[in-house]
């Protein structure tokens, strides 16, 4: 039962992409493009979408009030990181900090640490501005550039949210287990991140 | 759960406003029905907007009323300035910066005094009534589209404000302040791309 409601949760997401694209084919193409485009570049990199599973995995071991501090300060740091790479702030061993990003917060859930909470806000902070940066440089040009920037944050937080869900299993032994090997399994997947954005 | 519940609605809503954004709305039934879509088909108008009543909502039912009052009619008397006026309007990196700070003050749950919360929402409302009404000068039925926006925004304060104000359960208060987060990070990718384009 709970692990098919995290299964719908995860789901959500894709749900709302499809809800979206209807109207785009129908009305306004670009403009509706903005916000898909924005959408769609948070969930469309693995080493993106199991960061921010995981910033909401993590969240969801802590409990209060890191499972709302956590996911609030990734999308605002997020956000600064994208802001830079828009002004054209050089940010340097971006895909390195995002792979490390993955390494560090699968360890955490992996290992159920309980650093205090500004710490946690910290670690997730730094990790956010290397994703963000690396949206902010990739991104298309002659998209509504508010649009695009709301379906970013949107699928974000999205995103934490499906972690957040997932979380829930945690009050069972179980769940609490297959919680700390997926983050085990995200720190791997990290590894092989950072093996593959090294020169 | 219940903030899980709430926030894909959330986006649902967004996503469905989406297709409509533009410049100057043409909904086909005149322009004081133009006026009343623009602000909610407007990110750029609507979040500010947005921010600030939940900002309002948040601080209780006595400063609700009084951005119910302010807003639309600051907002008014800033369209009324730019369609009169025809000076140039704000640069976008303005706008960025204030849906940003109204974001980070809603995340924050601030208290902040009435008057405090009066002069920001009358800033506010010049501030985006100005660059409507600069936009509107040069459509026909323009004082008709004027006060189409200011009923429109006057329905998203009294709406919202009204359904935050009443929310006790510190989850409820905690999807709000999310979305708020939301918004002040939505405003900072808006200041990059001011500063792109």
């Amino acid at each position: 039962m709970n692990e098919r409601s995290s299964r719908i949760a995860s789901l959500l997401p894709w749900l709302l992409l499809l809800y979206s694209t209807r109207a785009h084919a129908h009305i306004l193409g670009d403009e509706a493009g903005g916000f898909i485009s924005g959408f769609e570049h948070p969930i469309s990199g693995l080493d993106h979408i199991l960061a921010m599973v995981s910033v909401g995995l993590w969240g969801a071991q802590l409990g209060a009030p890191a499972i709302w501090v956590l996911p609030v300060t990734f999308p605002i740091v997020m956000a600064f990181g994208g802001m830079l790479g828009l002004m054209g702030v050089p940010l340097p061993g971006t895909e390195i900090g995002i792979a490390l990003s993955a390494i560090g917060l699968g360890a955490m859930v992996a290992s159920e640490a309980r650093p205090p909470l500004w710490i946690a806000a910290l670690l997730v902070g730094f990790f956010a501005i290397f994703h963000g940066h690396a949206h902010g440089t990739e991104l298309p040009p002659d998209e509504s550039g508010v649009l695009y920037s709301i379906g970013f944050v949107v699928a974000t937080g999205l995103l934490h949210l499906t972690g957040i869900a997932i979380g829930l299993i945690h009050r069972w032994k179980a769940g609490e287990v297959t919680m700390r090997l997926g983050g085990v399994g995200v720190a791997l997947a990290g590894c092989f991140f950072l093996w593959d954005s090294l020169p | 759960m219940a903030v899980l519940r709430a926030s894909p609605f959330a986006a649902g809503l967004l996503a469905a406003t989406t297709p409509a954004q533009a410049h100057l709305m043409n909904s086909g039934f005149g322009p004081f029905y133009d006026g009343l879509a623009h602000p909610l088909l407007s990110p750029e108008d609507l979040l500010p907007a947005v921010a600030m009543t939940l900002l309002a909502g948040l601080g209780g039912a006595r400063q609700g009323r009084f951005v119910l009052a302010t807003l639309p009619l600051a907002w008014l008397a800033g369209m009324a300035a730019g369609w009169a006026l025809g000076l140039p309007t704000a640069p976008a990196w303005l706008t960025a910066v204030v849906t940003a700070l109204l974001g980070a003050l809603v995340a924050g749950d601030l208290r902040l005094p009435l008057e405090v919360m009066v002069a920001l929402a009358a800033a506010i409302g010049a501030l985006h009534g100005y660059d409507n009404g600069h936009d509107l000068a040069a459509t026909t039925g323009a004082l008709v589209g004027i006060i189409g926006i200011a009923c429109s925004l006057f329905a998203i304060v009294s709406l919202l404000a009204g359904q935050v104000a009443v929310l006790k359960a510190q989850w409820a208060r905690l999807a709000v302040r999310i979305s708020g987060s939301w918004i002040g990070a939505v405003g900072l990718l808006m200041l990059g791309w001011s500063v792109k384009s």
